[in-house]
């Protein structure tokens, strides 16, 4: 079987809406489980200054939502994001395929110690220290 | 508004490829050009994935002017300048960090 998508949607909310941002965030969530995926996290990171001007905002809210799904959602969330003119940018970005290429490039790593723990320099320091006390 | 990278590039011999090697060209600037070799930071700190909300670590890599840093300047190595270059480009788009400044 197909195994999940994992996304990272960042999207950018007018300032002078900051309250509400709990219900937007909650609405979008609804509509990700509503096509069947699962929104494994949401965070707001809070106000900041925006890098340049976006709508002649010069800041925003800015929230995080990690979904997992078949990308659907995201079809889905990205269409109501765009007629949304409470949200000023968003951003999907897909993760999981990343992810699992920095799991596997760790593990490799950690294979790697594993067999020859003697390359480390504390290794080498080791053994001389030893024969230093034993000459004593 | 100089970048000041740009300066020690034509100051020193630079050898017309992007390949970030550090051989002197022989004559004027080479010693110095030796003198800033590096290695990637990244390798040296285990890094798989460059985060492109991590504003602080990528705004190492913009100066002034907004560009993105190049490999022979910051030494990084392809794949982590690669990863790095990704998610600077994501932050742009965004607003976390900047186009251009001016």
């Amino acid at each position: 079987m197909e195994t999940k998508r994992q996304y990272e949607v960042v999207f950018i909310v007018d300032p002078t809406a900051d309250d509400e941002v709990p219900k937007l965030t909650e609405s979008f969530s609804q509509i990700v489980t509503d096509q069947g995926g699962t929104v494994t996290k949401a965070e707001t990171m809070g106000k900041r200054q925006l890098a340049y001007e976006i709508l002649h905002h010069k800041d925003g809210t800015f929230v995080l939502l990690e979904i997992e799904g078949s990308g659907r959602e995201i079809a889905e969330l990205e269409r109501r994001m765009r007629v949304n003119d409470r949200v000023l940018r968003y951003i999907t970005v897909r993760v999981d395929e990343d992810r699992r290429r920095a799991q596997k490039l760790k593990e490799r790593r950690a294979r790697k110690a594993a067999k020859r723990p003697e390359r480390g320099s504390h290794a080498r320091r080791g053994p001389a220290m030893d024969f230093a006390e034993a000459s004593e | 508004m100089s970048t000041n990278y740009e300066d020690r590039q034509r100051g020193g011999g630079y050898d017309g490829d992007d390949d970030g090697d550090r051989r002197p060209m022989g004559g004027r600037g080479g010693g110095r050009r030796m003198h800033r070799r590096r290695v990637c930071r990244f390798c040296i700190d285990k890094v798989d994935l460059i985060d492109f909300k991590d504003v602080r670590l990528l705004q190492n890599y913009l100066p002034e002017r907004g560009k993105i840093l190049p490999r022979r300047i910051s030494g990084n190595c392809a794949t982590h300048q690669r990863m790095l270059a990704e998610a600077i480009k994501r932050a742009r788009n965004i607003a976390l960090l900047p186009y251009t400044t001016d």
